[in-house]
């Protein structure tokens, strides 16, 4: 049994200690806006944060993160109203839309760390998440526009 | 008189100088010799892989530049919003979680980019007046660089790397040995 605390709610989940975390999030909690992408933390598609700081889900064991505070996309704003999620509704980021909850967590992240990031800092702190659709371009002008929203 | 005196009272006084504050000639030799031992873990690919003079870290036994662009960032942790710690955890994943899943140890983390602490392709002189440099290896004396080698979590990871990672091949307790040997005679540095 670990106890999880998932979108601000502490919930027990009866599942293996080595559980991926994503799998948790995915198949028991049903939370399905984060995505299963390569298994291995090489494309970010699994992307939630843990105690604030970006984690991938997909090799982290379900028993290193209990008791720690874990935010899925799901758990950003109860209405997509996130300074991230409203700039990439803006700019229509989205083409097929599978890495986006990633890449939108990586993005969070980011502005975090740096409310006012340059285009290499971006380059630099979304180079671990991977479109195949080659949204690059607007996702980059999505985080800087997502900068100016959370000064208002 | 007076000389044949002063003569061997000099001797006497630099006869004692060099036993008590000084290593012998063997003593040297032995720590000269037991530095092979320390360049070969330190100049091994799970430390030099990020013990590297650019800013990109290096993976994999090749030694290849990381992938996803990973680059050491302001502190050593990776760039803001892509945390090292993202993909490297506390500990390594389990077994069953397959050889490319990445490693993990406790802090994991280059050097900062101010104390890059660099022993990628160092001489053995370079790399033995680097460690013990102050300016170069965050502020660290002897006794504090035997602790770093002797007890620190992501040092002691090189031993137990996971996956396909060949782990340093000299023992730890044996480096940790060779360590000291060459720390208690005063950090000697070979010719070459």
């Amino acid at each position: 049994m670990v106890s999880l605390n998932l979108n601000g709610k502490t919930a027990q989940f009866d599942v293996p200690d080595d559980m991926p975390l994503l799998w948790v999030i995915r198949d028991v909690a049903h939370l399905t806006g984060t995505k299963f992408g390569c298994g291995m933390a090489q494309c970010g598609a699994c992307t939630v944060h843990v105690d604030g700081s970006p984690l991938r889900a997909c090799i982290t064991p379900v028993a290193a993160v209990a008791g720690k505070a874990i935010t899925t996309i799901e758990g950003l704003s109860p209405d997509a109203s996130h300074p991230v999620q409203r700039a990439w509704a803006e700019l229509d980021v989205v083409q097929c839309g599978y890495c986006q909850s990633g890449q939108i967590m990586s993005a969070v992240a980011l502005l975090k760390a740096k409310p006012d990031p340059t285009d290499a800092d971006i380059d630099a702190a979304l180079s671990g998440n991977i479109c195949r659709c080659g949204t690059y371009q607007r996702i980059r002008a999505a985080v800087h526009r997502a900068a100016e929203l959370a000064k208002t | 008189m007076h000389n044949v005196l002063a003569v061997l009272l000099c001797l006497l006084l630099a006869a004692c100088g060099s036993s008590s504050n000084s290593p012998d000639a063997a003593q040297t030799q032995a720590a000269v010799a037991a530095f092979a031992t320390v360049q070969q873990v330190f100049q091994h690919l799970r430390c030099q892989n990020c013990h590297i003079p650019g800013d990109a870290p290096l993976q994999f036994d090749a030694g290849l530049p990381h992938q996803m662009g990973v680059v050491r960032g302001p502190a050593g942790h990776g760039a803001p919003g892509l945390p090292c710690s993202s993909c490297h955890g506390e500990a390594n994943p389990p077994e069953s979680y397959g050889p490319n899943a990445p490693p993990g140890a406790p802090h994991w983390a280059l050097p900062p980019p101010e104390k890059r602490m660099v022993t990628k392709d160092l001489s053995a002189p370079a790399l033995c007046k680097m460690i013990q440099d102050k300016q170069e290896n965050g502020g660290r004396d002897f006794a504090a660089l035997l602790k770093h080698v002797s007890e620190d979590k992501l040092v002691l990871w090189g031993w137990n790397p996971g996956g396909n990672r060949a782990p340093v091949p000299v023992p730890h307790a044996e480096f940790v040995a060779k360590f000291k040997t060459w720390s208690d005679a005063g950090g000697p540095c070979p010719a070459s």
